[in-house]
């Protein structure tokens, strides 16, 4: 089936001849046990085309795997590398508007839930081991709750969210905190037609970066500029959408996330970082233990952030293959 | 019936005049269709005693207006819609219709010093997908794969699967009515006409200060608002 599905995406024909690019662009720094991956191809998502990429051999059993907001693909060249080593395949996609993956008109949950089952489609027919980091998990949580047939086991890295990082004030503060946060996201709208990222050096765009992720050495940073950002005439660019914005407001609630694990019937992995950060949830054990299903297992990690497979990547990689070992 | 463009990020909306104004004095009145369709061709004649222009939006995804490639509708970004169309205009008052009333009442809270009052009035879309997430439902195999239909009469179907699945819990609304109550000026920005009261619609009528009130006597008293 894979082969089928991969044969009818080729002959696409929007379908680019060249696969998504791999090689990193020059200049970067080299990263001790970083590796891209070992294939890529593009998935068709509802006409828009999503790069997705293939570490380890291929007839090795999956594990799909989905970055968190405004990362992509490439932040897992560290920890693929250590799941492959373990006798497994690590698929992992760009998300819509992120990486090289097409920019969207629009943005929304249900769009990148669908996506990342188009991405599975062109991975496996079979149950597979899904995996994600912050935003990523929490939308493999959702996945494994609407199809758990495709699922046969769910490793969720810091992406279980909870209200611990919204501001705890009164209400009439919370309605001027609103009414600068809609004033000024109506104001970036009406300008991002015509917006682009901010060209710079490849150290200045590390160390806007360093912003959302403080822990992170700049080296990694450094290196991470060199497959998520282009080379324009006038600088580096990153690749992502630039009508896409950090925060915002709107009616989902973190907990309805959380209510849907308890649920769960395949084996579970929940894995925290205990070191609170700007991209982090702040969610502590005692938030995640009472919806824990009863195959679950719980991991909270002391002295590391909200990137825990970026931060301590044999650590992380250990637990999860052992996990994966101890529930076949 | 004239129309003109307002650019939206990638999507070009169309802003329809359905009548000028009969007097300079008057804003104009935006309607706001609701879910699957569009600005109708001639003024609703609940509108006959506005003296200001009726303009009406079409919606992404509706009408003229562009139909995106692979979903990913948000009533937020259907309230950025209408900022738009109010950067090209200037201050409205807005009627909405199911959808276009929920979008309306966000625009209110959003965009309080342009927005003077709103109706919020029955129609498709009203109800959204309740109040919190049910089971979840990734989407209907089938639907086309390529650019939608770019026939005016026929919407997108991701905007009518994703609009019609949109969670819309009361306290958010209600916080919407606190931004146009509290930054808007106007003592009474909002007017519930709807027979139909979702939980969200409840919630925003039972606010203090929102009106309870028919389509034509609500524009009347938003009008020397």
């Amino acid at each position: 089936m894979q082969s089928r599905l991969r044969a009818v995406l080729e002959s696409h024909p929007r379908g680019d001849p060249a696969p998504p690019p791999i090689t990193p662009a020059e200049g970067g720094p080299h990263i001790d046990g970083a590796r891209r991956p070992d294939r890529s191809w593009w998935v068709d998502a509802g006409g828009l085309r999503l790069a997705v990429y293939e570490w380890g051999p291929p007839d090795a059993p999956p594990i799909v795997a989905a970055h968190g907001g405004f990362d992509f693909a490439g932040t897992f060249d560290l920890f693929a590398p250590l799941l492959v080593a373990g006798g497994y395949r690590f698929v992992a996609w760009d998300a819509r508007g992120h990486g090289d993956s097409d920019w969207a008109v629009l943005y929304n949950w249900s769009a990148d839930l669908r996506d990342a089952l188009a991405v599975l489609d062109s991975v496996s027919a079979e149950p597979v081991v899904l995996l994600g980091h912050s935003k990523g998990g929490n939308l493999v949580l959702e996945l494994a709750d609407a199809l758990p047939h495709r699922v046969s086991h769910l490793v969720n890295l810091d992406g279980l969210p909870s209200k611990n990082n919204w501001p705890d004030v009164s209400e009439h503060e919370r309605t001027r905190l609103l009414h600068g946060e809609l004033e000024s996201w109506l104001d970036h709208r009406r300008r991002c037609a015509d917006a682009e990222r901010r060209p710079g050096t490849l150290d200045e765009l590390a160390e806007r970066r360093a912003r959302m992720n403080p822990r992170l050495s700049m080296e990694w940073l450094r290196y991470l500029v060199t497959i998520g950002a282009r080379r324009d005439a006038d600088g580096w660019r990153w690749k992502i959408d630039p009508s896409l914005r950090l925060g915002g407001f709107g009616p989902w609630r973190p907990e309805w996330s959380m209510q849907r694990m308890p649920g769960l019937s395949m084996p579970v992995l929940g894995v925290l970082g205990l070191e609170t950060e700007v991209m982090g949830w702040g969610t502590r054990p005692a938030d995640v233990e009472p919806y824990l299903p009863p195959r679950a297992r719980f991991e909270a990690l002391d002295g590391v952030g909200h990137f825990v497979h970026i931060e301590q990547p044999r650590l992380v990689a250990d637990i999860v293959l052992d996990f994966l070992g101890s529930s076949w | 019936m004239t129309t003109t463009w307002v650019r939206h990020n990638r999507v070009r909306l169309a802003l329809h005049e359905l009548r000028p104004a009969r007097s300079p004095d008057t804003r104009p009145l935006l309607l706001l269709h609701g879910l699957g369709e569009r600005t109708p061709q001639r003024p609703p004649a609940v509108t006959d005693g506005w003296e200001g222009a009726v303009l009406g939006l079409d919606f992404v995804g509706h009408g003229r207006s562009t139909r995106p490639v692979g979903g990913g509708y948000t009533a937020e970004v259907l309230m950025a819609d209408v900022d738009a169309a109010l950067a090209a205009v200037g201050a409205v008052t807005i009627l909405g219709r199911g959808l276009g009333a929920y979008v309306a009442l966000l625009a209110a809270g959003g965009r309080p010093s342009l927005v003077r009052g709103v109706v919020l009035a029955d129609g498709p879309g009203l109800a959204g997908g309740g109040t919190r997430p049910g089971s979840p439902y990734i989407g209907p195999a089938g639907l086309p794969a390529g650019p939608p239909s770019p026939d005016p009469a026929v919407p997108d179907p991701w905007a009518l699967f994703e609009l019609s699945r949109d969670v819309r819990p009361p306290d958010y609304a209600q916080e919407y009515v606190r931004q146009a109550m509290e930054w808007s000026g106007l003592t009474r920005p909002i007017v519930v006409a709807a027979v139909t009261r979702p939980e969200w619609l409840a919630a925003v009528a039972a606010e203090p200060g929102v009106v309870d009130a028919g389509v034509v006597e609500g524009l009347g008293l938003l009008a020397t608002a």
